[in-house]
């Protein structure tokens, strides 16, 4: 066994959570990594960190402490205000060895996954990738990672018992987040960064963010999937009446129906909605997943034979074409009648 | 200058649809499962084979697996690729990603020289995207992730690609070698090549390499390697679902529907 680079003997009893930010907003799926870690450092009588990059941070770490952090590390520096692997890794490793946390958790978002998987090897430590659920394991002080494989058919417990930090990753929407008091005692940590523009081999040419969609927390997700691939506009008209999202199954995002940011399932999004309306889907294991956690799921498809009946609450044995012009219209008149 | 190489790292999984768990081993019955390469791998093969089709040079697939995997692989040979090297030994079973990507990289030095390692975005069994940036950080190579786009510049040493981030997307630039995984659905990957088929699966060459072939330290490959053990397995319970079906005319169902929102969403 090759030993990681602090083991358990050496750890804090401390969690720590990677806090992710976009112009001055730490991401939903780091404050829901905030919400649960509480949780389990509540179980278990330990600290709860998050730790932030950027520049000018101040004000995220107040945010940060309303989802219950005890402590936050601040990392402040020109350089690290846009995310890069060299700079972000170098950071976090330095801190991490610092401080010898016990559990490292992540958001699965681009540089979350980046960032966790080439740190995993850096401390030659393990990695559990997109959990479905975690738990500490009062026992043994052991993270307990529930993770599901393929396409989510199956589930595993994970654990690693010698190994330091046990790190983690979570899919956006996974957890839910809830604000709380902030902590009688909390604390601002400012650490010491050292860059120099010599150590970035990733050059960022362009960068272009849109508005960012967040389905995984939207109460009404109207899906669409290969039998509604000319029913984009009825399906957005939809969402618009039930103040929802539009979401899609891989193939119509991989055709261009759909953009990329409102794929769900077991490579996009992870929903959980109260209502998921899923329009001409067949129901594959991918997809399944990602409306798994729905309160309701209502379905209609022609073929009375497909799949996503198995995972159905009501099902409409019809062509999604004649019942979406015939749901708007009722719809619009309802809406109609109450704004007379 | 010399040629360009690129080599494209490859796994064989099975179709997730036919996996079972065995509740009372509580294995996975991997007998009577078809296998396929890892439909993101191949979106990766078909960049590495554009840029071959642009620039010339050749490509080389990667694979670490039980030697089952070698007629998958040859397919990949049929498509365009030079040569197959697999790495296989009972020694890397139960490999969890340090222990594979530690592996994996064993295998890349052993290559030589080498301009870009494509990988897939992540494998449709495990599904974790962990391998690429791990294999980077092995390597000590720069890294590209979840590209859609990639342009090289031979002469400059450079790679440039298009990055999925949230809400968005980033051109980076990064210096060669790197480590680059293309995201699942970028391109259509081309058929196998008929004129070459008959030489892919009798004369194509393919190396097995072994634990030794790799001079791989013996702590750091399979199971004794692997940090994380998996304590349980199950089949995934589905929440049960009512089933309901609901009849009529469109406008009935319409209606039918209007009227299972209000209850839902009160």
């Amino acid at each position: 066994m090759v030993s990681s680079l602090y083991g358990v003997d050496q750890e804090q009893k401390e969690i720590w959570v990677f806090l992710e930010q976009e112009k001055g907003n730490l991401e939903s799926v780091s404050l829901e990594l905030l919400t649960k870690g509480r949780e389990m450092a509540d179980q278990i009588g330990w600290g709860l960190s998050g730790f932030i990059l950027g520049e000018d941070l101040e004000s995220l770490a107040h945010q940060a402490f309303n989802y219950g952090a005890d402590q936050i590390y601040l990392a402040s520096h020109p350089l690290l205000n846009t995310f890069t692997i060299e700079t972000y890794s170098h950071v976090v490793f330095e801190a991490v060895m610092e401080a010898r946390p016990s559990v490292f958790l992540y958001g699965a978002t681009p540089n979350g996954r980046d960032l966790a998987a080439r740190l995993a090897v850096r401390f030659r430590t393990g990695l559990n990738a997109d959990c479905t659920d975690l738990r500490l394991d009062t026992q043994g002080d052991l993270l307990v990672s529930e993770v599901s494989g393929f396409g989510g058919g199956v589930l595993a417990l994970i654990e690693m018992r010698h190994h330091r930090p046990q790190m983690a990753t979570v899919r956006p929407g996974v957890f839910s987040s809830s604000p709380t008091t902030p902590r009688k005692k909390t604390e601002i940590i400012t650490i010491p960064v050292s860059l120099t523009e010599d150590m970035i081999q990733t050059r960022i040419l362009e960068r272009v963010v849109g508005e960012v969609v967040d389905l995984s927390s939207a109460p009404v997700l109207i899906a669409g999937g290969r039998g509604s691939d000319n029913a984009f506009q009825m399906l957005q008209e939809l969402a618009d009446l039930m103040e929802g999202e539009v979401g899609g199954t891989r193939p119509l995002v991989d055709e261009g129906y759909i953009p990329r940011e409102r794929q769900i399932g077991q490579t996009g999004v992870v929903c959980s909605p109260k209502l998921s309306l899923c329009c001409g889907i067949s129901g594959a294991f991918h997809f399944i997943v990602g409306i798994d956690k729905a309160n309701t799921v209502i379905s209609i498809n022609s073929d009375p034979d497909a799949p996503i009946f198995e995972f159905s609450d009501y099902c409409v044995v019809a062509d999604v074409h004649q019942v979406l012009p015939a749901l708007i219209k009722v719809l619009r008149s309802m809406q109609e009648v109450s704004n007379a | 200058m010399p040629e360009l190489h690129i080599v494209v790292c490859v796994k064989v999984v099975p179709k997730p649809e036919e996996i079972r768990v065995d509740p009372r081993t509580r294995q996975l019955d991997r007998l009577n499962v078809r296998h396929e390469i890892n439909p993101p791998d191949m979106n990766a093969l078909e960049v590495a084979l554009g840029l071959k089709d642009r620039f010339g040079g050749s490509v080389s697939i990667l694979s670490m697996g039980p030697p089952f995997f070698e007629p998958y692989l040859r397919a990949c040979l049929a498509m365009g690729a030079d040569h197959i090297y697999l790495l296989s030994d009972p020694a890397f079973g139960g490999a969890d990603t340090l222990a594979t990507t530690y592996t994996l990289a064993q295998g890349v030095r052993k290559i030589g020289r080498v301009d870009v390692v494509f990988c897939g975005e992540e494998s449709s069994d495990g599904a974790t995207g962990q391998v690429p940036p791990g294999l980077a950080e092995w390597l000590d190579f720069a890294q590209l992730t979840l590209i859609s786009k990639i342009d090289l510049d031979l002469p400059g040493r450079l790679a440039r690609g298009r990055r999925l981030i949230i809400g968005g997307y980033e051109y980076l630039e990064t210096p060669l070698p790197c480590v680059v995984s293309i995201k699942s659905g970028c391109n259509e990957p081309r058929f196998m090549d008929y004129r070459i088929k008959l030489w892919a699966f009798s004369d194509g060459r393919i190396t097995i390499w072994d634990a030794s072939a790799l001079d791989a330290d013996p702590d750091a490959i399979g199971l004794p390697g692997s940090p994380t053990i998996v304590t349980e397995l199950a089949a995934a319970p589905s929440k049960e679902r009512k089933r309901i079906l609901l009849e009529g005319s469109p406008q009935e169902i319409a209606q039918q529907l209007t009227g299972l929102f209000k209850e839902i969403l009160r």
